[in-house]
């Protein structure tokens, strides 16, 4: 941190030091329930508006929103979303729930919505007062998005929405949903189109939870029958909705224009190889303690290798003469980071061993049980936008120019 | 002291390397490295010392060989981001050179200190060429396992005993020994032709080096040949050691790169089933799988340089680290490169023999990967 702080402009200090300060004062009282590791699995109705409370917070004092236009209630400023980041960050606050709304509705909406409509929606989903989610994968329709189905028929000056949102995080709380459907059959790609649509207690709108291997829930499906919307509702021209989906996806894939606001949850506490040192103090495999065991020391070395590898990468990212292909580490990061987080994990299990059967609710596991439910939900975040098999399709073609894969 | 953000690889550090990237993609092309090496296939024949050395002269021109010495030497004093960039250009050439010697030798030699240091890095920034002879017998990995005895006589040392795996130990024109007194181990500079002394090529499976065994039989040296006296050379060694994993990691880098880039292009030209090979996900993910590898590896080198220069208390983190990514990624790119071009892979003819049996040397030079990670943890956990 201190490192970044070097570097910073006098304005970008001053902004710093604002942060840091409102931080100290604004903290919220540590919460008497176990907040979940990802705002995604809030189900508790308390939960969800401790959360939101501190969302509000936090977009009050300045720290939310700060790239964008002050006409769309931000804060009128340029390339400062990063350092609240680094302070929240460093801050070790709770995330902010509008998870979604933050990372990929805004800033689409921002490029791509009409000037109503960004009035209208970006203040509420910084301030985090409307709960946002996004509408992409279907039943027949995950890593090959754009052969998504959800029909969206004229009929007078109305659309016809009919179809079926699967993995839908947030949508139990969302009220509105950003969504990539189709307007045509003609074409794959030209035949959709991007809008936003209302999801809550709304006529002709389903939501149900799913129950993922975790046993909790964290998404839903979300069923569409004959919802009628008016044209107002559409962003960019009808068949481009392709094009908008690239603006959310290279968003979420963290390589967009706008920076989202984030509390760093990955930065938060300790690393991944700290914990797991920790762990292997605490934990005995095969009748002595496992830091001592040569086969865990290796696994450790391993993921402290790796995580630290990812982090120097992010520090080439920026040098130029030591990245001859500036997309080649930003297009890794999702695999990268996804696929260590469950390294990580796998490790955890090992080392704890036949303690690691024990669950969250077990109140003799190693570290609350939250190592079998991070192992379990590292699944969800290989598997989530864009498996690691699709980023490997990516990088191979956009990067290494391959031949695209069927 | 902080790190720079860039590792220290700036525009003069980008001069050098682009440079380098000319002038041994133009001397180590591929063709010339065929012709130089790849000959008589024959594994019983004897073992040769094959480099370009015209090219060596011109190297030592353009100063490569002063680049890591301090200039309080009577070097150039280039950071360790420009002697890593170096490095990972000759890897990526699998060029046969006495520079990767010459670069590690200096590493050592400019951390003792004294006039007779100095001396030889005058010597070595000139051109003479160098090796580092620092492996004892039984070729254990730990940067003291020198077996080499040193004996008092007069004013002068005699050395007698085995040095083994000496890189490019065919070249050199002036070795820097590993021996060891009772009052521990010191470094001391025998030249090529001292009485006493017989070099031995190793018969090795990679070509684009050369690697010897020493056999010194009361080599005596006079007081100038001692570059660190007996109390410090185990200290000089392991301030070196960093140093070196950050060479041969880079080293591997390079390689690997060019195994990365090859595999990729012969996976876009080659057709079956009526498709190029990179349209298949089981020839693709695993090249992907190359990069992300080379990546991490890459990164974690210049960080080590960076920490070598800048914060030395984690130099030795960064290096093990750099040189376990390192050596794991040249194993994992070697083993696809030969794997996924298939039939002719498998033949001499096909270059990526070359970078396939450079990169496996390399991986178990100074320690393999898992060696590193052990020795990382006792750095992380005790």
């Amino acid at each position: 941190m201190s490192q970044a702080a070097k570097k910073d402009t006098p304005e970008q200090a001053e902004y710093r030091a604002y942060c840091r300060k409102w931080i100290e004062e604004n903290r919220p009282e540590e919460p008497d329930f176990r907040l979940p590791l990802q705002a995604i699995e809030v189900m508790d109705e308390g939960v969800k508006e401790y959360l939101q409370t501190w969302q509000k917070k936090a977009y009050d004092g300045g720290l939310i929103g700060v790239d964008y236009p002050t006409e769309y209630g931000g804060g009128g400023k340029s390339g400062m979303q990063t350092i609240a980041n680094q302070e929240l960050a460093a801050g070790d606050v709770p995330y902010f729930i509008n998870v979604i709304g933050l990372g990929m509705c805004a800033p689409t909406i921002f490029h791509h919505a009409s000037e109503e409509l960004k009035r209208r929606f970006i203040p509420q989903i910084l301030s985090g007062e409307m709960i946002w989610c996004q509408g992409f994968s279907e039943p027949g329709a995950g890593s090959d998005l754009a052969s998504c189905n959800t029909s969206v028929v004229k009929k007078g000056d109305k659309w016809i929405v009919n179809g079926h949102k699967v993995w839908t995080s947030l949508a139990h709380y969302a009220g509105w949903m950003i969504a990539l459907v189709r307007t045509s059959n003609h074409d794959k790609y030209k035949g959709l189109s991007f809008f936003v649509l209302p999801v809550q207690d709304t006529k002709g709108v389903t939501i149900r939870p799913l129950i993922k291997i975790t046993g909790e829930t964290g998404f839903n499906e979300v069923i569409f029958e004959d919802l009628e919307v008016p044209d107002s509702y559409r962003l960019d021209d009808v068949g481009k909705g392709w094009t908008v989906a690239m603006t959310t996806l290279t968003h979420e894939r963290g390589a967009g224009t706008l920076v989202g606001p984030n509390t760093g949850m990955s930065a938060r506490g300790a690393t991944r190889t700290q914990r797991l040192l920790e762990l292997a103090k605490k934990c005995r495999r095969n009748g002595k303690p496992a830091i001592d065991d040569p086969f865990i020391r290796d696994r450790i070395a391993l993921v402290a290798v790796w995580e630290e590898g990812l982090a120097q990468n992010q520090r080439r990212a920026k040098v130029p003469g030591l990245t001859d292909d500036p997309m080649r580490i930003p297009l890794q990061g999702k695999v990268s980071f996804t696929e260590l987080a469950q390294l990580a994990a796998t490790v955890a299990l090992e080392i704890e061993g036949q303690a690691s059967s024990l669950y969250i609710a077990d109140p003799m596991a190693p570290d609350s049980g939250t190592w079998p439910l991070t192992f379990l939900n590292s699944y969800g975040n290989t598997i989530a936008a864009g498996t690691s098999e699709v980023q490997r399709n990516i990088l191979g073609e956009r990067v290494l120019g391959m031949a695209k894969s069927k | 002291m902080a790190q720079p953000k860039d590792f220290g690889f700036g525009e003069d550090e980008k001069m050098v390397r682009d440079s380098a990237r000319k002038f041994i993609g133009e001397h180590g092309s591929i063709e010339k490295l065929r012709k130089l090496v790849g000959g008589d296939p024959d594994p019983e024949k004897s073992p040769e010392s094959l480099y370009d050395a015209p090219a060596w002269e011109q190297i030592v021109e353009l100063g490569w060989t002063a680049l890591a010495i301090p200039e309080e030497a009577g070097g150039v004093g280039m950071n360790m981001a420009t002697v890593a960039a170096l490095a990972e250009v000759v890897g990526g050439h699998a060029f046969p050179s006495p520079l990767i010697a010459s670069l590690l030798t200096t590493l050592v030699v400019r951390e003792a200190s004294g006039e007779n240091r100095n001396e030889l890095l005058g010597e070595i920034a000139e051109g003479k060429r160098v090796a580092l002879a620092v492996t004892g017998n039984e070729g254990a990995w730990d940067i003291d396992s020198a077996t080499i005895e040193v004996a008092a006589s007069g004013g002068s040392v005699v050395l007698s005993g085995f040095s083994r795996y000496v890189q490019d130990g065919g070249k050199a024109e002036l070795f820097l020994v590993a021996g060891r007194s009772a009052a521990g181990l010191g470094l001391y500079a025998v030249p090529a032709d001292a009485k006493g002394l017989k070099v031995t090529l190793d018969q090795i499976v990679d070509r684009t080096r050369d690697q010897a065994t020493l056999e010194l039989d009361g080599v005596e040296l006079p007081a100038s040949a001692v570059i660190a006296a007996p109390a410090d050379g185990t200290q000089v060694l392991e301030k070196a050691l960093p140093a070196l994993l950050t060479v041969v990691a880079a080293d591997m880098v390079g390689a690997s790169e060019w195994q990365l880039q090859t595999t990729t292009e012969y996976a876009k030209t080659r057709e079956q089933f009526n498709h190029p090979l990179g349209f298949f996900q089981a020839v693709k993910h695993p090249i992907v799988n190359m990069m992300l590898e080379i990546d991490k590896a890459k990164s974690l080198v210049y960080a080590a340089a960076s920490a070598i220069d800048n914060k030395p208390e984690n130099a030795e983190r960064f290096a093990r680290m750099a040189k376990a990514q390192a050596s794991d990624t040249a194993a994992f790119c070697s083993d696809r490169s030969v794997q996924l071009h298939g039939g002719i892979g498998f033949t001499w003819e096909c270059d990526v023999h070359f970078f396939f049996k450079r990169n496996k040397h390399n991986q178990f030079l100074f320690g393999d990967g898992a060696y590193q990670r052990s020795k990382l943890m006792k750095i992380l956990a005790g």
